[in-house]
C-alpha cells in the first residue's frame, strides 16, 4: 500500500490544562484572551499517526486541515514544522459560531475538495470535549469511521487499527476511504524538525501577509504560501454554517463542586478492595 | 511546557552577545547559501532566530524526554550481548527524539546534512543535554568526531560519513589503551596497509572508550612499524558495519552510567586513513581533544545548573525550626555562591566558544581564498586565545561543577545521601568531569603556557580597556589590583628559573588568572545587562581573598621547601 493521501484534522484550542482563576468569564464562556492558543493535544497524536504511515508507505502525503480565525494559521505552521507536507486553513467570518454540526459540514466539504484516502483527527478537542466532529465528518462523507485509535498499519489495502476502549483493546480493519479518530494514549507527536522550522517559519496566509509588515519576511526569501479557503472555495451553503447552521445552544452552565462528605477506612485485603470497586461501578463513579 | 532553554535567562543572554554578529557573518560567508538551501538564513537576524528556535526544540526534548528518563537510565545502564552494546531504553528514546528533530550534526555544513551552526549554539545544546542527563550528553557530544573528519579528512571520507550523523549515526573516539591513558604517545593498536586489498587493517585493544560500540569511530593507531612515540601514530575512521570488531566488556562506573565505557578488540578491522600518516596524535587528536574539552566544559556547566536547581528547590521547600532552610545564612550563602560560580563558569565557557568560532570560521575561509594580513592576524589571535582558554574552561568548570554538586548534596542533608533525590546521581555524574579528556592536572600543564607566555595577562589588560559604566568602575579597580598581584606572583615564580617551581605553582597561577578573567567577564556581562551586577560584585569580592591567599603563599615559598613535599 503506497501513495496514501492523508488529511489530518487539527484544531487550535485554548490551553485548558493549566487554567487560572480568570480562565472563564462571568457568563461561563472561555476567556480565550488569557489562555495560550495551542495545537489540540489529541490532534498531535493524530498527526504522529499520519507521519508514521508516511514513513512506512512511500509516496504518502500529509495535509493539515484546520478551521478557525486567521491566527489558526499557526496550527498549519506547527504541522509543517513537525513534518506535514502542506496545510489548508478554512477561514471565513461565516464560519464563526459554528457548533459541531456546522463545523463538520464545512470540514467535510473541504475534505471532499482535497479528496484524500484517509482522514485522521484527534478523538476530541480540549475546549469542547464533544468528540463529535470526527464522526460527523465521516457521516457527511458517507465513509466508515474508527474511533479511539492507538496504532494503525496496512495489510494489503485494508487499514488495521488498534482501538483503546474502556474495557480493553480491540483490533479492527477497514477499507479506504476512512475517517479515524485517535486517542491521547497513542504515541506522542514527534518534536519540531530543525530544518523544517527554519524553512517554514515565514510561511504565511494571504490574510497574514496583508495584516503584518512583510518587509523582513519577504526579503530575498521566496515566499511560502499557506492555502486559505473561504465559504466560496468549498462551495458551502452559508445557511448551514455559523450560528444559523448550529442547532446547539448553551442553555446554562453549572459549576462542578467536588466535596468529600465522608471518609472510610479500608484494609488492604482483596475483599475490601473488591467491594469498593463494585460500589464505585454501581454508582457510576468509574466504569 | 517545560523547556530547559527558555527557563533560565542566561543562555539567551550569551547567545545574543555582540560578537555573534561577526561570528555568524564569517560562518555563513556573507549568507551565500541562502538561495541554495531553503533553510539557510538570509541575514543575521534570520540566523539568530534559527538558533533560538532550534535551541527551543532541544530545550523541550531535554526537559520532557531526556531529564525524565535520566533516573531509569542510571539504574538500567547499557548491556553487552554478543560483543555489542545495547543502550538502556531511555537512552534509545533520547537519541531517537533528537534524531527525529534533525539536530544531530548541527555544526556541520549544510551539504553534509548539517545546519551550519556556530560553536556557541552548539555548546549551548551540549549544556542543555548535560543538564538533563550528563551520561547521555556523551553520546550526544561525540558528534564532535564529525568536526575532526570535516577539518582533516578527504572529501570522499567526508561525503561518506558526515551525512550519516544527522540520520542518527553515533560516534566514538578510540584513543586510550590499557597502557596509554594520559600518555597517548604509548598507543600500540596496530594499523597495517594490506597492499593486495588496498586497505588499512586495525589490530589491537582499546580501553575506557566512551560509547565504544558507535556506528562511526575515530581510531588512533600505530601505522609506522618500529616507532615508539607520537610521530608513528595515525588517525583512522572505522565503520562498525565493516566488522572485525567487538566489545569485550563495559566498565561498571561510579557515575554517567548511561554512557557505555567499553573495552574494544579489533581483529583485521578495515579502516580508512584520516588526513596524513604520522599526524594522528600530533595534529588531529590535539584538535579532537580541544573540541572534547570544550564539550566537558559544557557538560560541567549543565550538571552544575541541574545541581543548583535541585538545591534551590529543596532549600525552598524543606522546613526546619519553623522556616524554610533557605532563610538561614549558612544555606543562602551556599546557594548564592553556587549560582555566582555557575554564572562565572558559563561566561568563561561562551567566551571560549566565541574564540573557537572565530578561528574556525577564518580557517574554513582560508581553504577557499587567501586571507588578508588583518584577517590572518585575527585568525592567529583567536587561535591563541582558544588554545589557552580551552584548558582553563575545562579545569575551572569541572572542578567547580564538583564543588556545586557537593554543596547541593550538603543542602539536602540526609536526603541527599539516599537515592530518592536526583542530587545523588548528579554528585556521582559530576565526579568524572575533572578526570576524563585530560585530568585537571593535565589541563594545568596545557594552561600554564598562557601564564608563562603572558597570553592571559594580555587578554586581561585588553578587558581592562573596555567601556564600563562609572558605577561599575570600583569593580574594575579591584580587578586591576588583582591583576597587579597576579603579575607579581608570576614574576616571582619565574624568577626562580626552575621548571619544577613553575610546575609546582602552576595550578595556583592558572586559577589566579581564571579568577581575574571571570571577574572581567561578569563585569562585562553587568555592563551589558545590569541584572548581572550583583553577581559581578559577589564574584569579585570572593576572588580578592582567594587570589591574595595564593599570592601570599607564593611570596613566602622558597624552592627548598619542595623537598618537604617529596615522598620520604
Amino acid at each position: 500500500m503506497n501513495g496514501i493521501k492523508i488529511v489530518v484534522l487539527a484544531k487550535q484550542v485554548p490551553d485548558t490544562r493549566n487554567v487560572g482563576p480568570d480562565a472563564m468569564k462571568a457568563d461561563g464562556t472561555v476567556n480565550r484572551s488569557v489562555l495560550p492558543a495551542i495545537f489540540n493535544p489529541e490532534d498531535l497524536n493524530a498527526l504522529e499517526q499520519a507521519l508514521r504511515i508516511r514513513e512506512k508507505y512511500e509516496g504518502t502525503t500529509v495535509t493539515i486541515l484546520t478551521m478557525g480565525p486567521g491566527r489558526a494559521a499557526e496550527i498549519i505552521r506547527e504541522g509543517l514544522y513537525r513534518g506535514a507536507d502542506s496545510g489548508v486553513l478554512l477561514t471565513d467570518r461565516a464560519f464563526a459560531g459554528s457548533d459541531t454540526l456546522a463545523t463538520s459540514y464545512a470540514l467535510a466539504l473541504a475534505v471532499k475538495k482535497l479528496s484524500p484516502d484517509l482522514v485522521i483527527g484527534g478523538r476530541q478537542a480540549i475546549d469542547g470535549d464533544t468528540a463529535q466532529v470526527g464522526p460527523q465528518v465521516a457521516e457527511k462523507l458517507g465513509w466508515p469511521q474508527v474511533t479511539y485509535a492507538e496504532e494503525m498499519h496496512f495489510e494489503d489495502d485494508r487499514l488495521i487499527i488498534r482501538r483503546r476502549l474502556e474495557r480493553g483493546v480491540e483490533t479492527v480493519s477497514s477499507p479506504l476511504p476512512l475517517v479515524v479518530t485517535v486517542n491521547g494514549t497513542a504515541p506522542a507527536c514527534r518534536y519540531r524538525h530543525a530544518r523544517l522550522v527554519m524553512k517554514y517559519k515565514y510561511a504565511r496566509t494571504d490574510t497574514e501577509l496583508q495584516s503584518e509588515s512583510t518587509d523582513y519576511i519577504a526579503g530575498s526569501r521566496p515566499l511560502i504560501k499557506i492555502t486559505e479557503w473561504d465559504v466560496e472555495a468549498i462551495e458551502a451553503d452559508e445557511e448551514q454554517l455559523g450560528l444559523s447552521g448550529s442547532p446547539t445552544k448553551v442553555k446554562e452552565i453549572d459549576n462542578v463542586i467536588l466535596q468529600s462528605k465522608e471518609s472510610r477506612q479500608l484494609t488492604a485485603s482483596d475483599k475490601d478492595i473488591e467491594s469498593l470497586v463494585l460500589e464505585l461501578l454501581e454508582n457510576h463513579t468509574i466504569g | 511546557m517545560a523547556n530547559f532553554y527558555t527557563d533560565i535567562k542566561d543562555l539567551r543572554f550569551h547567545l545574543t552577545h555582540p560578537v555573534m554578529e561577526k561570528i555568524v557573518r564569517l560562518k555563513e560567508m556573507d549568507y551565500r547559501e541562502k538561495d541554495q538551501f531553503d533553510f539557510a538564513p538570509h541575514d543575521f537576524e534570520d540566523a539568530m532566530d534559527n538558533f533560538d528556535k532550534v535551541l527551543e526544540i532541544i530545550g523541550s526534548i531535554c526537559a520532557e524526554v531526556i531529564a525524565p528518563n535520566a533516573e531509569d537510565v542510571d539504574h538500567e545502564g547499557p548491556q553487552v550481548t554478543d560483543g555489542h552494546v545495547m543502550y538502556a531504553r531511555g537512552t534509545r528514546e533520547n537519541h531517537e527524539a533528537l534524531t527525529r528533530a534533525g539536530v544531530i550534526g548541527m555544526a556541520f555544513p549544510r551539504r553534509f546534512n548539517g545546519l551550519n551552526f556556530p560553536m556557541v549554539p552548539y555548546v549551548m545544546a551540549a549544556e542543555l543535554v548535560s543538564r538533563a542527563d550528563a551520561g547521555f550528553a556523551n553520546i550526544w557530544g561525540l558528534q564532535d568526531c564529525g568536526e575532526t573528519i570535516l577539518e582533516f579528512a578527504s572529501e570522499e571520507i567526508k561525503s561518506e560519513f558526515l551525512p550519516r550523523f544527522n540520520e542518527g549515526a553515533t560516534a566514538a573516539m578510540d584513543l586510550t589503551e590499557p597502557d596509554a591513558g594520559s600518555d597517548l604517545q604509548a598507543v600500540q593498536l596496530k594499523a597495517h596497509y594490506d597492499e593486495a586489498k588496498g586497505i588499512w587493517l586495525l589490530n589491537g585493544v582499546k580501553r575506557f572508550i566512551t560509547n565504544g560500540d558507535a556506528d562511526i569511530s575515530l581510531v588512533l593507531a600505530r601505522s609506522e612499524e618500529g616507532t615508539s612515540d607520537g610521530r608513528g601514530l595515525s588517525l583512522f575512521v572505522f565503520d562498525k558495519a565493516d566488522g572485525g570488531f567487538k566489545v569485550r566488556r563495559i566498565e561498571n562506573k561510579m557515575g554517567i552510567k548511561g554512557s557505555p565505557t567499553c573495552e574494544l578488540v579489533f581483529r583485521n578491522a578495515p579502516a580508512k586513513l584520516v588526513g596524513e600518516r604520522r599526524m594522528g596524535l600530533i595534529k588531529y587528536v590535539m584538535s579532537l581533544m580541544n573540541g572534547a574539552r570544550l564539550g566537558i566544559g559544557a557538560q560541567s556547566v549543565g550538571i552544575a545548573q541541574a545541581a543548583y536547581e535541585e538545591a534551590r528547590k529543596y532549600a525552598s521547600e524543606r522546613k526546619q525550626f519553623g522556616k524554610t532552610i533557605d532563610q538561614f545564612p549558612a544555606v543562602y550563602e551556599m546557594l548564592t555562591v553556587m549560582r555566582v560560580r555557575l554564572e562565572a563558569m558559563r561566561s568563561l565557557l561562551y567566551e571560549t566558544a566565541r574564540f573557537v568560532d572565530i578561528y574556525k570560521a577564518w580557517s574554513f575561509i582560508s581553504d577557499e581564498r587567501q586571507l588578508s594580513k588583518e584577517e590572518r592576524e585575527d585568525l592567529k589571535a583567536n587561535t591563541r586565545l582558544a588554545d589557552i582558554y580551552t584548558p582553563m574552561v575545562k579545569l575551572i568548570s569541572s572542578e567547580w561543577c564538583n564543588r556545586i554538586a557537593y554543596d547541593a548534596v550538603q543542602i539536602h542533608g540526609g536526603a541527599g545521601f539516599i537515592k530518592d533525590f536526583p542530587v545523588e546521581r548528579l554528585y556521582r555524574d559530576a565526579r568524572i568531569t575533572s578526570i576524563y579528556e585530560g585530568t585537571s592536572q593535565l589541563q594545568v600543564v596545557a594552561a600554564i603556557r598562557g601564564v608563562t607566555t603572558g597570553g592571559y595577562l594580555a587578554q586581561i589588560r585588553e578587558y581592562e580597556k573596555r567601556e564600563i559604566r562609572p558605577e561599575l568602575d570600583h569593580l574594575r579597580k579591584s580587578l586591576i589590583t588583582l591583576t597587579d598581584g597576579f603579575e607579581k606572583s608570576v614574576a616571582g615564580v619565574l624568577s626562580a628559573g626552575s621548571n619544577e617551581m613553575t610546575d609546582f605553582h602552576a595550578r595556583r597561577l592558572v586559577e589566579m588568572a581564571a579568577n581575574i578573567i571571570m571577574g572581567y567577564l561578569l563585569l562585562l556581562d553587568a555592563q551589558r545587562e545590569p541584572d548581572y551586577t550583583a553577581s559581578a560584585e559577589l564574584f569579585i569580592s570572593l576572588a580578592i581573598p582567594e587570589n591574595n591567599m595564593r599570592s601570599e603563599y607564593i611570596a613566602g615559598f622558597e624552592e627548598k621547601e619542595l623537598g618537604l613535599f617529596k615522598a620520604g
